[in-house]
């Protein structure tokens, strides 16, 4: 299957957001960019920008390998995709607002109820409750996949807690050390206030009972969580108050933190600790992640909590496949940007397709994260297909199937010099009165020949995103 | 403001910082002594794992007490929880843990020392080797004080950093005195035989004072100045009243910035008041071991006040 590459496809030739930057290319002698490749390895690891692997005692620090290839769209490209992505971050959020309150898309029978009621994602403590400033899902990334010069796809919405911006960060800034001639010649829009725009975003979707400039703080689940860099990381650059479980507790109807002179109220709560684990008395009683009884305090309006707990109903993978006929229930239009065509294995005429063309779909469990439990057909061996068969089987409502998609290519720097590997985007959305995206995003990369899965637990890399300000 | 967990994680980080330091310094001197000294390098030893407080595990473990065995166990045991590696270990999953109140500077240069010495301290050190492995720890701890020094804002965070220092640092200083305070009495000998002269310089090598020692006093080591420098001395960077000259300091600031007095402030004053109101010679009347012990159990008693009043758990 002939992926179509963003550089140089085989058909056009080079591409033109990518001329400046092969010029540029074309006079660097190859043995300074190895060199380089190197360098940017040793910044990582000497910042310490790991994450945990779990279940690998020895390497339980490991780097995301970057690749030192800039992925390059051009500035209408990105309009077209930002637009798009707008569409659908309303349409998430009306989505949410509507499964928690009246329930219209259900009552027209555009997405059956079943899907929502029986969901493990759906929290029924949501109901009726309604966050401060409306606002559900705050920070969105969604994955897209190109598969051709003007064809995009949404791959999935992460409406939970989306991780990786931190290494979109990092990364521009590796690339602005490594080759700050590159930025002088070529006019790449920034990403650098990120953290700015985020912290704005957070405070103007505090609760109302906030008085004055809002106390904001990141809640992680602690320094041996995978993603520990890119909470520290964000607090710092926002200039908040880092917190875990432990700081935290209800003190007069408000969450509180313990600092070194008593408990001071805070505000916002940007959580990157599952819904499961938020409060105790309300979910996982054993949990100590969370705060007991923080559900309390946001029903009574009295802390945003970003992203709202229940949002994972919005990027569930059986919701996904009705995101059409969502963006077009809530907005009144047609979907900019397309779904990729998914077979739900709960229904039995899509579950015998499924079955009878295992070996060229992609099976995926409907809660999964992080590219465990899934199938790649082409990739898989016969014995492969036919254990994941037998799971399907036993419970088919568990998992949805998609074509195997030509994703793009992008070149990435190897010892024999550029080859082509596969790609995905996922740009990073802020949600408060207004929404805004960040020109760029995380391009993860299969770095393995041929491979589709482009997860950092699984032999993934990232490389710089760049939108040219043209 | 600083949340009570980050404070609680700078103390502990500069302290294992401070530990790490100076493990590497007891081996150094306990390597001296066994040098320059053919008989009762055992004795020597033993010495230097009493100061570092590791006596009792050391002999959970092994029966010799040689060069080998002891920089093994407190350089680079992990089951040594006060081991250079171990010290290293915890002093970076803290500042891991308060990374958000650390410069860039301050937390590369502890994550380099980790990496850096985990690489060196893998493998069971070669005797030979010992002396560039001991320079390569100071050195390690050098530089995440220089970026410590030179990059950290003045305020709460580096008050909590400087409490763990030097509450550390005391602790230390007191308890190499107190495991040879004996030949610094003056009953054994006045006039310092040879023997006496190697065990003063070695006490002076454990806190890196063998040189400066001369700057200030005589060239000859006399048991009474070397008590002095190590405990009175105000300007000697590892002696007792300068360590709780800067607890009293950044215990202050604390209470000014906050409006507050705890009781980590009256413990503080009452040190400070002893080690300015007494001579040495009052020292050695009352008793030198005395006057360590209950150092020793008041400095402890303020690292507990302090977690305690500003809610470190």
């Amino acid at each position: 299957m002939a992926a179509f590459d963003e550089m140089l496809p085989e058909v056009s030739g080079l591409r033109r957001p990518y001329e400046a930057y092969d010029r540029w290319l074309k006079e660097q002698d190859p043995a300074r960019l190895t060199q380089k490749m190197q360098d940017a390895e040793r910044v990582f690891r000497k910042t310490g920008i790991t994450f945990a692997v779990y279940g690998e005692q020895e390497a339980s620090e490991r780097l995301i390998p970057f690749d030192i290839v800039p992925r390059i769209l051009s500035g209408q490209e990105w309009r077209r995709l930002t637009q798009g992505i707008e569409q659908r971050v309303q349409a998430l959020n009306a989505f949410l607002d509507d499964i928690y309150h009246r329930q219209e898309i259900l009552r027209a029978g555009r997405v059956p109820r079943e899907l929502v009621a029986k969901n493990e994602a759906f929290l029924p403590e949501m109901i009726g409750v309604r966050p401060p400033a409306g606002v559900y899902t705050h920070i969105i990334g969604v994955d897209i996949v190109r598969i051709s010069e003007n064809e995009f796809y949404v791959l999935e919405d992460n409406a939970r807690t989306p991780s990786g911006v931190s290494y979109m960060l990092e990364n521009r800034e590796t690339m602005m050390q490594l080759f700050p001639e590159l930025f002088q010649k070529i006019k790449v829009r920034p990403v650098e206030n990120y953290p700015q725009l985020l912290r704005q975003s957070l405070a103007a979707v505090r609760p109302q009972s906030a008085k004055g400039a809002p106390t904001i703080a990141v809640l992680t689940p602690g320094s041996y969580n995978s993603a520990y860099f890119e909470h520290a990381f964000l607090a710092d650059q926002m200039g908040v108050q880092l917190v875990e479980g432990q700081d935290l507790r209800v003190v007069d109807g408000h969450v509180a933190m313990r600092t070194t002179e008593g408990y001071k109220q805070i505000d916002v709560l940007y959580r990157r600790v599952d819904d499961a684990f938020l409060d105790p008395l309300t979910f996982r009683p054993d949990s100590a992640l969370g705060v007991p009884g923080i559900m309390d305090v946001y029903r009574a309006g009295n802390i945003t909590i970003a992203n709202a707990p229940g949002t994972g109903i919005a990027d569930d993978k059986a919701i996904y496949s009705y995101m059409p006929e969502i963006v077009e229930f809530y907005t009144g239009r047609k979907a900019i940007l397309g779904n990729i065509p998914t077979w739900r294995c709960s229904e039995p005429d899509s579950l015998k397709y499924v079955l009878e063309h295992i070996s060229e779909l992609v099976v995926k469990e409907v809660h999964g994260s992080g590219g465990y439990g899934m199938l790649v057909g082409p990739a898989a061996t016969k014995k492969e297909c036919q254990e994941f068969a037998k799971k399907l089987q036993a419970k088919p409502s568990n998992y949805i199937a998609q074509p195997t998609l030509a994703l793009s290519t992008c070149p990435i720097l190897t010892e024999k010099g550029l080859s082509p590997r596969h790609v995905d985007l996922r740009p990073y959305v802020l949600v408060s009165d207004r929404i805004q995206i960040v020109p760029g995003g995380l391009t993860r990369v299969a770095l393995k020949q041929g491979s589709l899965v482009v997860n950092s637990s699984q032999g993934g890399g990232t490389k710089d995103t760049w939108v040219l300000d043209d | 403001m600083l949340l009570g967990r980050t404070a609680n994680g700078l103390y502990w980080m500069n302290r294992y910082i401070e530990r790490a330091e100076n493990m590497a310094r007891l081996v150094d001197a306990g390597l001296r002594m066994a040098l320059t000294r053919t008989q009762n390098a055992s004795e020597e030893w033993n010495s230097v794992l009493l100061s570092a407080g590791s006596d009792y595990a050391f002999s959970q473990k092994y029966q010799d007490y040689t060069a080998a065995n002891v920089s093994d166990f407190l350089l680079r045991d992990t089951s040594n929880p006060s081991s250079t590696m171990s010290s290293i270990e915890t002093a970076r999953n803290n500042a891991r843990m308060v990374r958000t109140a650390l410069t860039r500077e301050t937390w590369e240069s502890i994550n380099e020392a980790w990496m850096s010495l985990k690489r060196m301290l893998a493998r069971p050190i070669d005797e030979r080797d010992l002396p560039t492995v001991l320079d390569a720890i100071k050195r390690e701890t050098a530089l995440i004080r220089g970026s410590f020094y030179g990059t950290m804002l003045r305020n709460e965070i580096f008050d909590f950093s400087q409490l763990g220092t030097y509450v550390e640092r005391a602790d230390n200083t007191a308890r190499i005195l107190d495991v040879k305070y004996y030949v610094l009495l003056p009953s054994l000998s006045w006039v310092g035989s040879t023997l006496d002269n190697y065990q003063w310089e070695s006490i002076l090598r454990s806190v890196s004072a063998h040189r400066s020692y001369r700057w200030v006093y005589e060239a000859d080591y006399k048991p009474t100045n070397i008590a002095d420098y190590l405990i009175l001395n105000v300007r000697m960077p590892r002696s007792l009243t300068f360590c709780y000259r800067f607890l009293g300091e950044h215990l202050k600031f604390l209470a000014d910035d906050y409006g507050e007095r705890h009781a980590c402030h009256a413990t503080a004053e009452k040190i400070q008041a002893l080690l300015k109101r007494g001579s040495i010679k009052d020292i050695f009347d009352h008793g030198l071991h005395e006057f360590l012990a209950e150092f020793i159990r008041d400095n402890t008693r303020l690292g507990d006040e302090i977690a305690q009043d500003y809610r470190f758990h």
